[in-house]
């Protein structure tokens, strides 16, 4: 039965991981089509030619939809990534450096915790003086401080462990012995991390861009493409926001899935749940 | 108590902290906050309100020296006047607050209950049927962006049932006194919905894996071992080792709450401190942004120092001198 | 079986725990922790299961109580006042005709006063009286009613934890290590406290690894070893080294300070690795090829023993 299970994890991991990249690769390719104004075939409904409808401009809510993913999935690919590697040099240095790095580290988390996180998004995105910068920018500098945490825990726990002790005593560095024994040890934790890490940055880009910083509108953008999609709720487009924010949730979905199976395979103890 | 002088001595250190940030941000825009607004907004100020925006956010003077001018005023209970909606910063974030208030306590208060609730039922069912939904509802709701679940609402019971007014919520200019408090449960209703919608999820898990632990620890098993069904144990003991997380949880996740009302009453046009800080963000209203971040952070510490407090009145093991339980 | 023929308050007969575990890569395996136990408790008996610490003893009485988790499978029969003790049947009547007496103070709801605890679902007047009765035949403070578990002494804890077993009228209790943590003069006064209770009519089966303490107080011992009892006997026979059955039932024996503190090398065997045929016979000096094969329950002198070789 178990064995079953961890087929099942590897199977809904490629399988994320599979229908990411299409997605990415499609939009990529749909930039050009999701920019194509056409008046003829202006509001339609689902279709099966116009699968997502048609909006009213008679752009191809399709080809939006996937141009919009596939940049939501890039930017968070990379501003997951950079928040990641904030959180492992942060994390790391907590738990090592002694008590004064770690209260130090603390103390800007909850600092950063203390700013609701969309508010914060607001000012850096200010700060930045608004645009597509200052929302990658947010975005990437934002995610960190959970991560930071779960690694100071990991790390503070290998550093009460036999070879991390011996090999300080043997007169090596804090950050030679952190580096040959403790990363290895994290490196699987950090990359589950960093794939949960994901969901949280495509859904704070698209709620920031739906709010109207970041992203111009003439980009598709799935907060964009919702964001204006509001104004035609009333009169009865509701294609526009159900399934580009249908896709969003999927996507969303799958990052989820394709870190917790990643979890399950790589510590089969913690998949008793 | 020593405990409580600690932590509000660490809450107000943190306040300062995250003025210093957010100074620092909004200092870093090259966007000028009094040029982007000198038309509409300045020209009906008063020379000393403008002298004043100019010691805080104009281009002159060195940028700690005006986090020294605004901070003076902060202390005294001034925060400038607000760029877009030319009233003093404070009066507008207090009928903004009030507004949202009203929809987060809501939201708060149910989503807490509720969550608790299914975390229990999914635990006590854990791996069956009602697990997998709870579980199941619980991953879709956190994947879910709150500002989608408010359209779809809008959607299903404004567009189609017609059941909730479309948008625009209390007309922009009327006053707050002047809303019945019908029509304010009215417009707050959907808002309010979607806020517990989305906030369950994690005090749901959370209490979930709380209550598997209590129902599989040594003192569950006894308690069973002297006949205690299981709904027994449940309200017994399964409450009592429950409530102090749960609550700590909810208390801390006040941040959590607020960020969603930004979106949520961005759609429904809500009224309130979200929307502002929207308005103002976009508006380069930035006395009122920075304002509008203080209030919340205080909001949130608040929030965290309560939980810590709640933990230290109820726990026995904190209250009665014990030794002091880690985080 | 043994020479007597009065009521059986308790009776296990080739009791079998199972445990399924998942170990790296999820692979699934059997781990039979206990297997093929016999042992009976009659009217007015105590009786103790001795063995080492960490083998399993502490299943037994979770086994008896119903309490095992899901993912343990539990074979044999199990009667109690002669009649078969169904999953159905014990649910009803444990903490009511069974009581349990666990190990520790992690057995204590940590955020419910002690008090409250002992009385359970008694908290009227009439139980307050009865559990304040208890406390002060075990030497517990008033007070100790308002404490939180933290707030006790292993010692404490142990005797609030005997006194929830008479909170009710139960015919049988089963306690797991009741007594360390306790001083002498506490241990001996629960013991009586367990003789008294037996004599009434009673039955106790005392899971313990504390030999002396176990000779002491019970009327017979059955002999845990490697999840099986090896030997059942009554407690007089552990006067002479020759009345014992078992080769380790005599190995104990020569353990005890008294007769010469003597230990036999070699640890218990793992349930991962069981040994063929007899659980002993890697350890035993009488080891004979035949040890290898099926060992039966035999009868001898009002004991049982698992042996072909005596």
């Amino acid at each position: 039965m178990r064995n079953n299970e961890r087929k099942k994890a590897v199977f809904l991991f490629l399988g994320a991981v599979l229908f990411l990249t299409a997605v990415t690769a499609a939009g990529i390719f749909c930039r050009q089509e999701a920019l194509v104004t056409d008046f003829s075939r202006r509001n339609l409904a689902p279709c099966p030619e116009y699968w997502f409808g048609t909006d009213w401009m008679g752009r191809d809510m399709l080809a939006r939809t996937l141009a919009g993913l596939s940049m939501s999935i890039r930017i968070g690919l990379f501003t997951a990534g950079i928040s990641a590697c904030i959180a492992l040099v942060l994390g790391v240095t907590a738990a090592v450096m002694g008590k004064m790095a770690d209260r130090v580290i603390s103390f800007l988390i909850d600092t950063i915790m203390g700013i609701p996180h969309l508010l914060l998004l607001i000012l850096v995105s200010y700060a930045l003086g608004k645009g597509f910068r200052g929302v990658a920018v947010g975005v990437a500098l934002t995610h960190w401080p959970s991560l930071t945490r779960v690694i100071r825990g990991e790390v503070l726990q290998l550093k009460n462990s036999e070879f991390y002790q011996i090999s300080r005593k043997l007169g090596w560095g804090r950050g030679r012995a952190a580096l040959r024994h403790m990363l290895p040890h994290i490196l699987p934790q950090f990359m589950v991390g960093l794939i949960l890490l994901f969901p949280h940055a495509i859904l704070h880009e698209s709620s920031i861009t739906f709010l109207g910083f970041g992203l111009s509108s003439q980009q598709p953008a799935i907060g964009v493409i919702l964001s204006e999609s509001m104004r035609y709720l009333i009169t009865g487009q509701w294609w526009l926001a159900l399934f580009p924010g249908l896709m969003l949730v999927v996507t969303v979905l799958l990052f989820d899935a394709a870190g917790n199976s990643l979890r399950k395979l790589l510590d089969p103890a913690s998949a008793h749940e | 108590m020593v405990f409580i002088t600690k932590k509000a001595v660490r809450m107000a250190a943190l306040l300062v902290m995250v003025s210093l940030v957010t100074f620092a941000l909004i200092s870093a825009s090259p966007i000028d906050p009094l040029q982007a607004n000198a038309g509409q907004a300045l020209g009906s100020m008063s020379q000393e309100q403008r002298e004043k925006l100019e010691s805080y956010w104009g281009v002159g003077e060195p940028p700690a020296r005006r986090y020294v001018n605004w901070a003076k005023d902060v202390l005294q209970g001034d925060m400038g006047t607000s760029l877009l909606y030319r009233q003093p910063v404070t009066e507008v974030i207090g009928t903004k607050l009030f507004n949202s208030l009203f929809l987060l306590v809501i939201s708060w208060i149910v989503s807490g209950i509720l969550g608790v609730v299914l975390g229990i039922a999914a635990a006590v069912f854990r791996e069956r049927w009602p697990d997998r939904l709870i579980r199941g509802y619980a991953l879709l709701t956190a994947s879910t962006p709150a500002f989608w679940l408010a359209l779809l609402l809008l959607l299903v019971f404004s567009v189609w049932l017609k059941l909730f007014p479309v948008g625009l919520s209390v007309p922009i200019g009327v006053e707050a006194a002047q809303v019945t408090f019908a029509d304010r449960l009215r417009h707050a209703f959907l808002p309010a919905l979607t806020l517990s919608i989305t906030g369950i999820s994690s005090i749901a898990l959370h209490t979930r894996e709380k209550m598997i632990d209590c129902l599989e620890s040594d003192y569950v098993l006894f308690a069973r071992a002297r006949g205690e069904g299981t709904w027994e144990v449940v309200r017994r003991h399964g409450l009592r080792n429950i409530l102090i997380p749960a609550v700590t949880l909810q208390f801390a996740s006040v941040s959590e709450i607020i960020g969603g009302s930004v979106v949520v009453e961005q759609v429904f046009s809500y009224p309130g401190l979200g929307q502002a800080a929207v308005t103002a963000g976009t508006g380069s209203d930035v006395p009122l942004l920075m304002g509008i971040t203080m209030i919340t952070a205080l909001v949130v510490f608040a929030g965290n120092f309560l939980a810590d407090i709640f933990y230290g009145l109820i726990d026995p093991r904190i209250r009665r001198g014990g030794a002091a339980i880690e985080e | 079986m043994s020479c007597q023929d009065k009521f059986h308050i308790l009776e296990i007969r080739d009791l079998s725990i199972t445990f399924r575990q998942y170990s790296r890569f999820m692979k699934r395996e059997e781990l039979p922790v206990i297997a093929k136990l016999n042992v009976t408790v009659h009217e007015g008996e105590i009786v103790a299961v001795v063995g080492a610490s960490g083998s399993g003893k502490s299943l037994l009485a979770h086994g008896i109580m119903g309490l095992l988790p899901s993912n343990a499978r539990m074979e044999g029969e199990l009667l109690f006042m002669e009649e078969p003790l169904t999953l159905e049947r014990v649910r009803k009547i444990r903490g009511k005709e069974i009581a349990f007496v666990p190990q520790g103070v992690t057995y204590l709801d940590p955020l419910m006063k002690v008090g409250a605890q002992v009385r359970e679902r008694r908290s009227g007047p009439e139980g307050r009286a009865r559990q304040e009765a208890l406390f002060s035949a075990y030497g517990l403070p008033a007070e100790t009613a308002e404490k939180y578990p933290f707030e006790c002494s292993g010692g404490m804890s142990r005797r609030i934890l005997l006194s929830t077993a008479l909170m009710e009228n139960p015919r049988l209790i089963v306690a797991d290590e009741p007594t360390p943590g306790m001083d002498l003069e506490q241990a001996k006064k629960a013991m009586e406290d367990f003789r008294r209770f037996a004599d009434e009519g009673n039955g106790v089966l005392l899971i313990t690894h504390d030999v002396p303490m176990a000779l002491s107080v019970a009327d017979r011992i059955a002999v845990f070893y490697a999840g099986t009892t090896v030997e059942e006997a009554p407690a007089g026979d552990f006067a002479d080294e020759s009345l014992l059955r078992h080769p380790y039932t005599r190995a104990l024996w020569r353990a005890m300070p008294q007769n010469g503190f003597q230990t036999i090398p070699g640890t218990q065997p793992y349930v991962k690795n069981m040994p063929e045929g007899c659980v002993f016979g890697p350890r035993c000096p009488e080891f004979t090829e035949a040890c290898r094969g099926e060992i039966p329950l035999r009868t001898i002198r009002c004991g049982t023993v698992r042996c072909i070789r005596c």
